[in-house]
């Protein structure tokens, strides 16, 4: 019989050299030469801004879906000189933002934040924050589906055609359709935009409110998607804009109501239902920015 | 006023001591041990190490243990413990025509070079529910038997002397490491049974059923399905000898499917090939079937748009870790998104009112 019992070992080596037990992993858990692969797919990435660079994504504690497609990015990007943000529907404290932020505590002691202006890199799940991003910020976005022509055409070896022939017609038609339905483009969230003039991509599920911000930033961002093994970015100072027709402009409604605690009226709020009588309270979903605006 | 909820970070800290509670259960029965589940659940620590593509029993078993027996939580465990592993090197391909064979049987043939063994199996027993195994009563004793230690060919190679069967072609094709490179489409046919020997048995069950009751029908026969230990061998560059570093168990299966000929090929049978970790039937039979079903362009088939013959939606579902993963996702707060919605569905709906 084979002895491999490597649990054993990992307790051995806790109790004779006295670490705590997350380092026995590298620094931001990847090994190097996973970072060194990723950080090829993200320089890649960059240079042509909006393709979907695929990457050969690693099998992360946490699930798919979960925001390991971001997590993957972080951690090739993460220093130990950086700052570390991570943001849920825009709140530092829903449970999967607690959960990462800890991942990256307990493997690699960063120093972390919930100060927007104080980061150096943020993680994002379905938010980009009301204060806007600053140059040498790196902004990670976690991406569950990162082709915007899937809803048309599921077949990735059909996408990746239309994306090199830039055969977006579909995708407009698409959009005409939902007007000619309803008066409106039926999009409210991962509202597809074109980056650089050249590709549609897919802005991981924010709300279309935020899409403009997403436009000629001077922060770098990123956007993984681990289960879809994608990876794709938008260079500092580029054009992104939401995809429109000139008689139909895009509109990046939001709630008309100002936030219940800070006031604000140009922040995206959260609805919450306040009374069994459906009595309904809007608030920011931007903790961060409301503490701040509240503490004024 | 309405505070937002706060404080998730104690609230995940009691879940998990919840969860570690009921794990346990009562604390007046005997803890369950590793040993334990390693020796009496092997099929479910076979199908862990199988899906977890991580041949280690007490892993296995420590997974099991930890995820309550959901096994689709304990392949994530390995999965995740997996890709942690240096990789020091390839080893060679298993030889499984030198298999120590615990059950060999083949559908096809009455009688074959090697015989029918038919092992430990639940075929032909009674679905009946033993209540003996209640009260842990007596265990027949199974009569003893040297292993077998000479070879046995595999079945499909009468076949293919006859010419009968399409025959297999070796491309010299380094194989890609489907763990260590993205998958891309179209894949070959090394990536695809990389990929489907490490999908949900479930999947792969249900699809070859479906080319059974004919979405892309395919009669198979079981040509061959052997169990038994194959040795893993590693050749150690600096000193250039090859050395036997482990034994394992691992299923085969060669199914032998018809295929009436085209204008440029005579009628032939082909083969589907099913291997997995472990004694697996169910899952290495299931393999044989789709990858057969998957191979219908390289034979020239039709292809009848069945859901076994798409290799993009097979290969692109087929992984129970990245199912899951991305379905139980959606108990992760949606708020911002559910808004965003709401708001649209309210502006539809106003305009609708005006208009009317």
């Amino acid at each position: 019989m084979r002895k491999t019992n490597n649990v054993i070992k990992i307790k051995d080596f806790k109790v004779d050299k006295g670490l705590p037990f997350d380092q026995e992993y590298n620094f931001a858990y990847l090994d190097e030469n996973t970072k060194k692969m990723i950080r090829r797919a993200i320089i890649k990435a960059l240079c042509i801004p909006g393709y979907q660079v695929p990457f050969a994504s690693r099998e992360m504690p946490m699930p798919y879906g979960w925001g390991t497609g971001g997590v993957q990015v972080t951690a090739s990007c993460l220093t130990k000189r950086d700052t570390l943000k991570i943001i849920d529907q825009g709140a530092d404290d829903t449970t999967n933002a607690v959960s990462i932020r800890n991942f990256f505590k307990k493997t690699s002691n960063i120093k972390t934040t919930e100060i927007t202006e104080k980061a150096t890199l943020i993680q994002t799940r379905h938010r980009i924050p009301e204060t806007p991003l600053k140059k040498k910020q790196i902004f990670v976005y976690q991406v569950p589906i990162p082709e915007p022509l899937a809803f048309l055409e599921p077949k990735v070896s059909e996408t990746i055609k239309m994306h090199s022939l830039s055969e977006y017609g579909a995708m407009h038609v698409k959009l005409y359709e939902d007007i000619s339905k309803n008066g409106h483009i039926e999009t409210a969230y991962a509202y597809p935009v074109k980056t650089n003039d050249r590709y549609i991509m897919d802005p991981s599920p924010i709300p279309k409110f935020d899409n403009p911000k997403m436009n000629n930033s001077p922060a770098i961002q990123l956007f993984g998607a681990g289960r879809e093994q994608r990876i794709y970015a938008i260079p500092p100072y580029t054009k992104v804009k939401s995809l429109d027709f000139e008689d139909y402009p895009f509109d990046p409604f939001k709630a008309e109501h100002a936030c219940d605690i800070c006031g604000s009226k140009n922040t995206y709020l959260d609805e919450i239902i306040v009374d069994d009588a459906g009595n309904k309270s809007f608030i920011c979903s931007d903790t961060d920015f409301c503490n701040k605006r509240k503490n004024k | 006023m309405y505070v937002a909820v706060k404080g998730g970070e104690k609230a995940i800290e009691n879940a998990h001591n919840w969860l570690s509670e009921i794990r346990r259960g009562d604390v007046n029965v005997p803890n369950l041990e590793i040993d334990q589940i390693k020796e009496q659940l092997t099929l479910s620590v076979e199908r862990v190490m199988s899906e977890g593509s991580l041949y280690d029993t007490d892993l296995a078993a420590l997974a099991i243990k930890q995820s309550r027996g959901d096994l689709i939580e304990a392949i994530f465990l390995i999965r995740a413990y997996r890709t942690t592993l240096p990789r020091f090197g390839t080893s060679p391909p298993i030889k499984t025509e030198d298999m120590v064979c615990m059950r060999r049987i083949s559908a096809t043939y009455k009688d074959i070079p090697g015989k029918q063994k038919l092992g430990p199996t639940f075929d032909y027993t009674h679905r009946l529910l033993d209540f003996s195994l209640l009260a842990e009563g007596n265990i027949p004793k199974a009569e003893k038997r040297k292993v077998l230690k000479e070879k046995i060919p595999h079945v499909l190679r009468f076949l293919n002397k006859e010419g009968l069967i399409q025959k297999e072609k070796n491309n010299n094709y380094q194989p890609k490491d489907i763990t260590r490179n993205p998958l891309e489409f179209p894949a070959n046919r090394s990536e695809r049974l990389q990929s489907l020997s490490r999908a949900d048995e479930g999947f792969l069950l249900a699809l070859a059923y479906s080319t059974q009751r004919g979405y892309a029908r395919n009669h198979a026969f079981v040509g061959e399905l052997r169990i038994g230990y194959v040795k893993v061998k590693y050749n150690i560059p600096e000193l250039d000898i090859e050395i036997d570093i482990a034994e394992i168990i691992v299923t085969e299966c060669e199914s032998v499917n018809q295929f009436q000929g085209s204008k440029k090929t005579p009628a032939q049978f082909t083969r589907g090939y099913g291997l997995t970790f472990g004694q697996l039937e169910r899952k290495a039979v299931s393999m044989a079937l789709v990858d057969r079903a998957l191979r219908w362009k390289e034979i020239g088939e039709e292809f009848v748009g069945a859901p076994a013959q798409d290799e993009e939606f097979v290969l692109s579902h087929c992984d129970n870790i990245q199912a899951t993963g991305f379905l139980e996702h959606l108990k992760l707060p949606h708020y911002v998104d559910f808004q965003s919605e709401l708001e649209l569905v309210r502006r539809i709906r106003k305009e609708y009112e005006k208009n009317k």
